[in-house]
C-alpha cells in the first residue's frame, strides 16, 4: 500500500508539472510549483516508510517551511506592479517563435 | 490487532492517494486560474491529511508520531496562507474570474473598486 | 507574563519534540537557544494577545472538530465535481458582510473560508470579504452564516 501512495504521489506530481509547463498565465505556474512542493514533502514521508528510515521526516518538515518562505517571497514582487496581466501576454508569447 | 493497523493504515491511505491524484487531474482540467486553485485545495488539506494519518497508524514510535502531526499542522497552516496569498496577487494585478454570465457584471465593480 | 510562559512551553514541546536526543549537553544548548528566542522575540515586542491567543484555547477545538466535518464534506463535493467535468461547475464571486468585532475573529473566519475546499477568500476589507467560490450554493451557503456565527461565538 505505501508503494502504490508513492507511486500516485509521482504520478500527480507529473501531471502538476505539465500544467506547470503549459500554463497560461504566470499564477498558474506559480500554483504549480507550491502543489509540487507539498506533494513533495507527502513524498518524502512516505519514501522514509518505504526505506523503513523515519528520519526523513526532518527533512521533510524543513521542505515544508522552504517551499512556504520560497512561494510568498516570490509573491512579494507583485506589490511592485511588475507582474501587470494583460489578457493579450498569451498572444504575444504565441507569436514571438 | 496488527491486522486492524494494516488495514486502516491501507484504507487512509488509498483515499488520501486517490483524493491527490483527483486534484491532479483537477488542476489539469479546470478552465481557469480560480478554479483550478480549489483543485489544489482539495489535495492540501484532506489528500495530505488522510495520507499522514495513515502513516501515523503504522508508526511503531512516539517521536515519529510527533513529527508526522507536525507535518500536518505545518501543512494545514502553510496550505491557506499560500492559496490566499496567491489569489490576492492575481486579483490585484487584474486577472478576472470567469463567472457565470448573471454574474459579470458583479464581478466587473469589485473588481474596478479594487485595482 | 503567561504569553512568555505559553511561548516557553510550545518552543521546548517542539525542540524536545524533534531532538530525541536528551543527555545533559544537548538539553543545555536547547534552553540556551529557547531563552534566546524568547528575548528576541520580547525585544520585538511580537508576544502578545495576539501572537499566542489563549483566550481561545478553551473554545478552539469544538470548532476545530466541527470544521474537520466541514472541509471532509467540502472535499467530497469538490472531488465529484473535478469528476464530473467542467461543464458542472459555477464559478462565482461575492462580497459577503461578516459580522466579527475583532481582527482575531476575522482572520479565523477568512482562514476558515480559504481551508474549504471550494471557496477561497480573496480579500478582506473593513466588514466586507471577497470570497470566489466554485459552486454558487457555496457562496449561498456561507450567506446563511452558519460558519459565521460560530466563530462569532467564539470570539467573546
Amino acid at each position: 500500500m505505501l508503494i502504490a501512495a508513492t507511486l500516485a504521489i509521482f504520478v500527480a506530481m507529473i501531471l502538476a508539472i505539465i500544467r506547470g509547463v503549459i500554463g497560461p498565465t504566470l499564477y498558474d505556474r506559480i500554483l504549480a510549483v507550491n502543489m509540487f512542493g507539498t506533494k513533495t514533502v507527502l513524498l518524502i514521508s512516505l519514501l522514509g516508510f518505504v526505506m523503513g528510515r523515519p528520519e526523513f521526516l526532518d527533512i521533510a518538515i524543513v521542505y515544508a517551511l522552504i517551499n512556504f518562505i520560497s512561494v510568498i517571497g516570490v509573491l512579494r514582487y507583485s506589490d511592485t506592479n511588475q507582474f501587470k496581466h494583460s489578457p493579450n501576454d498569451n498572444e504575444s508569447l504565441k507569436k514571438e517563435p | 490487532m496488527d491486522m486492524i493497523i494494516t488495514i486502516s493504515s491501507g484504507f487512509f491511505l488509498l483515499i488520501g492517494s486517490f483524493l491527490c491524484f483527483s486534484g491532479a487531474i483537477g488542476l489539469l482540467r479546470f478552465p481557469d486560474f480560480y478554479t483550478r486553485m480549489h483543485a489544489v485545495g482539495v489535495t492540501d488539506t484532506l489528500g495530505a491529511g488522510m495520507i499522514l494519518v495513515g502513516l501515523m497508524i503504522i508508526s511503531t514510535d512516539f517521536l515519529v508520531f510527533a513529527k508526522l502531526a507536525m507535518v500536518l499542522l505545518l501543512t494545514l497552516l502553510i496550505g491557506p496562507t499560500t492559496s490566499h496569498v496567491l489569489a490576492k496577487a492575481a486579483f490585484h494585478n487584474g486577472l478576472t474570474p470567469k463567472s457565470l454570465s448573471n454574474q459579470e457584471k458583479n464581478n466587473k465593480e469589485i473588481s474596478s473598486s479594487n485595482t | 507574563m503567561k504569553h512568555i510562559i505559553s511561548l516557553f512551553v510550545t518552543l521546548a514541546a517542539f525542540w524536545l519534540l524533534n531532538s530525541g536526543h536528551y543527555s545533559v549537553l544537548i538539553l543545555s544548548l536547547g534552553f540556551a537557544s529557547i531563552v534566546l528566542i524568547l528575548v528576541i522575540a520580547r525585544k520585538m515586542d511580537v508576544v502578545d494577545h495576539e501572537s499566542q491567543p489563549l483566550y481561545l484555547t478553551r473554545k478552539i477545538f469544538g470548532y476545530h472538530l466541527w470544521l474537520i466535518k466541514e472541509i471532509i464534506q467540502a472535499n467530497i463535493t469538490v472531488v465529484k465535481h473535478i469528476w464530473l467535468g467542467k461543464k458542472s461547475i459555477s464559478p462565482s464571486l461575492k462580497k459577503i458582510k461578516i459580522s466579527q468585532q475583532t481582527d482575531m475573529g476575522k482572520v479565523i473566519y477568512a482562514n476558515s473560508i480559504t481551508l474549504t475546499p471550494g471557496t477561497v477568500a480573496i480579500d478582506l476589507v473593513e466588514d466586507e470579504i471577497i470570497v470566489h467560490a466554485l459552486l454558487y450554493k457555496d457562496i449561498e451557503s456561507l450567506e446563511a452564516g452558519e460558519m459565521d456565527r460560530r466563530v462569532t461565538l467564539l470570539e467573546r
